[in-house]
């Protein structure tokens, strides 16, 4: 059957749909899995109510995302064989074992243990569920390394060669899963997930404070939330720029579109804004800094940096979804710096808890996390282009011989569904969030100190709560 | 390791271990999605609330073996892969999308109050409507897949066939015999006695549709039938479908009396010679009658690598899926933590 262009475009529209939908999900259950964790061992080991009444409000807001995850991500790797036949054919020797690699060190581990995890607090001891929600945390972060590992193959790849069919065989291992740009993308995404995950804690505590609700809870969250961003908002923004000189060695036509470079130049000035121009092969209303694109992607002042123009047109991405995509990442992550740098100012000054814009702000943070990871790959995924791996299979000679009604139907149906699914979980889970922990601490008397979490308990009231929350 | 992965018996041992995957994947996730086939005939809110909870901490794990199957198909037999799934298109994308509905009621359900009911309706129809996909896809598999130049040649419904359709409410008895089974276990009073009846209806079901199904793939199907009714065959073969009807027969009247896992353990022997009938149907392609296993196997090194991993990490898997029941035995009571609101 003759595959049309249309039949590819379809495919690529709902590939890009269902994985776009998916990767929400991850990214927040890679971050919440991780807070768990650290909540059920510093519950285990301090015995301190307040890490309990977090777990569990956590666990709770973890288990919507995590099914999500899972429903949608079964989608993603039955798509792959029947919309991407011709991909699969070419790559199974390659990507096949990673995805198989990933069902079994990353999903079944996941899976083994969440049921542990949320069922069985009180089944088994607080030593084995805090091992639990452990191998859940690092389920999530083996699946993210190894569909890494895959996706990285793909923007770089290595240690394969493709025979006369265009089937690649793997010549070295080692080779094939660690490519050029495996590390820093691998690096680059965990942080982003910590980071999302960073930003959903403190969203939702801050909302709690602002209600002035589960005080003790909503703070002991926010300021751990807060000490988290400041120390990984800087992290991803550094990991990104070494992501960005990677990518300039490796795949210098997406660079030049992220930066929207359109001639070879020595010393390029940064573009902070413009309307990239396909058709002309220039940028319209350009905004530049003169110089500065030089400094932080060659760290010198007169280095040569390659142009769009390198390569035919035909062969370049379509730059104005990459360039903007890429801005909206970057000024994210300016914007998630400058809000936890702002927290540590007011920590300083004591008003941490205090200050009601703060908590408006910190509400306002708490999607952007996930708006950065989808811009972020749309520059990665759209900035490949025209190539589904790069440099050697195009996206146009990869799909299936399946016919484009088929596909369009399937792509509507998705679309629908995931709306409702979407719409499904909002719902829930903003009952869930808006409710708020269990604020099962004893009361307790404030004592002066950097966070003001360090709270004892009033020995008088005490016995009684403790019978109350257990 | 490498010269290890050449000469003809790889492709076999490789074989072996999807084969296992496939049952593995069809007597656990058959086991809750026979209980969500079921789930709407239970009489009360009760039932259901006991029904989802016990099965709740191990659904997830049961699913994953239907992704540890695609990608084991896509690593050691990539033909599978890239003709089979776009041969069978639609059954499979409605399969996902039913497995999306009743894998998000499991969440949803008991956060819900007004449209619980409609919770109920999407684990229930989600059971059923994947379950005829899968049959859909079996009876597909049997008839065979049209095959040019190395790529599915067929149309979008190519994957139609009266067999499939047969297969499709087969499976849709032997999953609710294996759920039945299950919350005979797992459940007591009312819960139980519920679970004893909807048995026997099922294993009407299952017994009418294995006979049906074996008597009409050898007429639609000439291959099916030299397979089966050649000679040295016929005496070798007789035994799966004499101790099929003998293990029916049993469960027939085990219902009732008898150890309480008993049902279940019954239940998952039948779907067990079930495949085995399958296999002798099939094989030994993996795109059937075009692609043989021998041809459709990956690389020697490719197979390599995956075999460190099966070796080592797969009875790893078993073992701590084991475990997860294990901390769950007994009867099952309704959780307070978890995806619910607390009781
Ligand atoms: C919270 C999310 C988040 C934030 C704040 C940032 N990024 Fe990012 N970025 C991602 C989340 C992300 C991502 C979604 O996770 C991507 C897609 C693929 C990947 O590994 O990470 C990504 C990709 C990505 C790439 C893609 C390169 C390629 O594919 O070849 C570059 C160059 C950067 N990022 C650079 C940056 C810079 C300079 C940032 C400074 C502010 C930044 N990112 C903030
Ligand atoms: C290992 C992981 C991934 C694999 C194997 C993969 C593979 C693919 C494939 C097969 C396509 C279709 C061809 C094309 O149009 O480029 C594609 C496109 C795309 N993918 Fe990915 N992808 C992965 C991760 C992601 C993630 C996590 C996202 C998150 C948003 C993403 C976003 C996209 C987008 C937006 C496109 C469309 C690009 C375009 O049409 O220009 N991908 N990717
Ligand atoms: C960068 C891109 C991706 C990341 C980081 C990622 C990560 C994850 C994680 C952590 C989970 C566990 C569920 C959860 O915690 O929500 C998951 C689920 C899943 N993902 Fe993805 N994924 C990505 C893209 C893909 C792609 C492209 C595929 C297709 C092969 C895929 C297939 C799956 C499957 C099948 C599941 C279900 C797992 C289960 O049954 O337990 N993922 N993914």
């Amino acid at each position: 059957m003759e595959t049309s262009a249309l039949a590819v475009g379809l495919a690529r529209a709902q590939f890009a749909f269902t994985v776009g939908f998916h990767i929400l999900w991850p990214t927040l259950s890679i971050g919440l899995a991780w807070f768990v964790a650290l909540l059920s061992v510093l519950w285990w080991r301090t015995g301190k109510p307040v890490y309990r009444d977090l777990m569990r409000f956590w666990m709770r807001l973890f288990a919507l995302g995590f099914g999500m995850g899972v429903i949608t991500g079964i989608v993603l790797s039955y798509e792959i064989g029947a919309n991407w036949a011709l991909y699969s054919r070419a790559v199974s020797n390659v990507l096949g074992p990673m995805f198989m690699y990933e069902a079994l060190t990353a999903f079944f581990l996941e899976a083994g243990f969440v049921g542990i995890m949320l069922f069985g607090e009180g089944r088994v001891s607080k030593g084995a569920h805090s091992f639990a929600c452990l191998m859940v945390a690092c389920g999530a972060l083996f699946s993210a390394t190894w569909i890494i590992a895959a996706n990285s193959w793909m923007q770089t790849p290595g240690g394969a060669v493709a025979d006369a069919r265009g089937i690649f065989h793997v010549t070295d291992w080692w080779q094939a899963v660690f490519t050029a740009s495996f590390p820093y993308r691998l690096a680059h995404m965990v942080c982003a997930s910590f980071l999302t995950g960073a930003f959903v804690v403190a969203g939702v505590s801050a909302f709690h404070l602002w209600r002035g609700q589960h005080l003790i809870a909503s703070r002991t969250a926010f300021s751990l939330a807060l000490w988290l961003a400041l120390v990984l908002a800087p992290t991803q923004i550094a990991l990104g720029d070494l992501h960005g000189r990677n990518t300039l060695k490796e795949q210098p036509v997406k660079l030049a579109a992220m930066e929207g470079l359109w001639d070879t130049t020595k010393g390029p000035a940064m573009t902070v804004i413009a309307w990239p121009d396909q058709d002309a092969q220039k940028n319209l209303y350009a905004l530049d800094i003169p110089h500065l694109a030089s400094l932080y992607l060659t760290h010198s002042w007169n280095g040569e940096v390659q142009g769009l123009k390198a390569v035919s047109p035909a062969d370049q991405p379509n730059v104005p979804v990459v360039f903007f995509a890429f801005r909206i990442m970057v000024g994210i992550g300016m914007v998630l710096l400058a809000t936890a740098l702002t927290g540590l100012v007011l920590r300083l000054r004591g008003r941490l808890y205090a200050a009601r814009w703060f908590q408006f702000l910190t509400m306002a943070t708490t999607p952007l996390g996930f708006l950065a990871v989808l811009a972020g790959w749309t520059v990665t995924e759209a900035g490949r282009q025209p190539w589904i791996v790069y440099g050697h299979l195009r996206t146009a000679d990869a799909v299936s011989p399946v016919s484009a009604g088929a596909v369009t139907a399937s792509l509507l149906i998705f679309f629908a569904v995931y709306n409702i699914l979407l719409l499904a979980f909002l719902w829930f889970a903003a009952r869930v969030a808006l409710k708020g922990p269990a604020d099962t601490s004893p009361p307790t008397r404030e004592h002066r100190g950097l966070d003001r979490t360090n709270v004892e308990s009033l020995p008088r009231a005490a016995g009684a709560f403790e019978q109350a929350g257990a | 390791m490498i010269e290890l992965m050449q000469g003809p018996h790889v492709p076999l041992v490789f074989a072996a271990v999807a084969a296992f995957c496939v049952t593995v994947y069809v007597l656990a996730d058959g086991l809750d999605l026979g209980v969500g086939i079921v789930f709407l005939a239970a009489p009360r809110e009760e039932d259901r609330d006991l029904m989802m909870a016990s099965i709740e901490p191990v659904w997830d794990g049961n699913e994953t073996w239907l992704v540890m199957g695609g990608t084991l198909l896509l690593a050691a037999f990539p033909a599978g892969y890239y003709v089979l799934l776009p041969a069978f298109y639609l059954p499979i994308m409605f399969m996902l999308f039913a497995l999306i509905f009743r894998g998000i009621a499991f969440e949803f359900r008991l956060q819900a109050t007004r449209f619980r009911f409609l919770w109920d309706i999407a684990f229930s129809a989600g059971s059923l409507l994947a379950t005829l996909c899968q049959g859909l896809i079996l009876g597909g598999l049997i008839e065979g897949v049209p095959v040019k130049d190395g790529l599915f040649a067929g149309g979008p419904f190519s994957f139609f066939s009266v067999l499939g359709l047969l297969c499709g409410v087969g499976l849709v008895g032997g999953y609710a015999l294996i759920g039945a089974g299950w919350l005979i276990w797992k459940t007591q009073g009312p819960t139980q006695v519920f679970a004893r009846e909807i048995a026997h209806a099922a294993v009407i079901l299952t017994a009418v549709m294995m006979a049906l199904v074996s008597a009409w793939s050898p007429l639609a199907v000439p291959e099916v039938a030299a397979r089966w009714f050649a000679l040295p065959n016929l005496a070798l073969l007789a035994p799966v479908p004499l101790l099929t009807a003998f293990v029916l027969v049993a469960l027939w009247r085990g219902i009732w009396e008898g150890p309480e896992p008993r049902t279940l353990l019954l239940a998952l022997a039948v779907f067990a010679l079930g495949l085995v009938g399958l296999v002798v149907s099939l094989w030994p392609y993996v795109v059937p009658r075009t692609v043989k296993v021998w041809d459709g196997a990956a690389d020697p090194q490719t197979l390599a690598f995956i075999a460190v991993g099966l070796v080592i990490i797969l009875p790893v898997v078993l073992s701590y899926q084991a475990h997860a029941y294990w901390v769950f035995r007994g009867k099952t009571t309704v959780h307070a933590s978890g995806y619910g609101a607390p009781h």
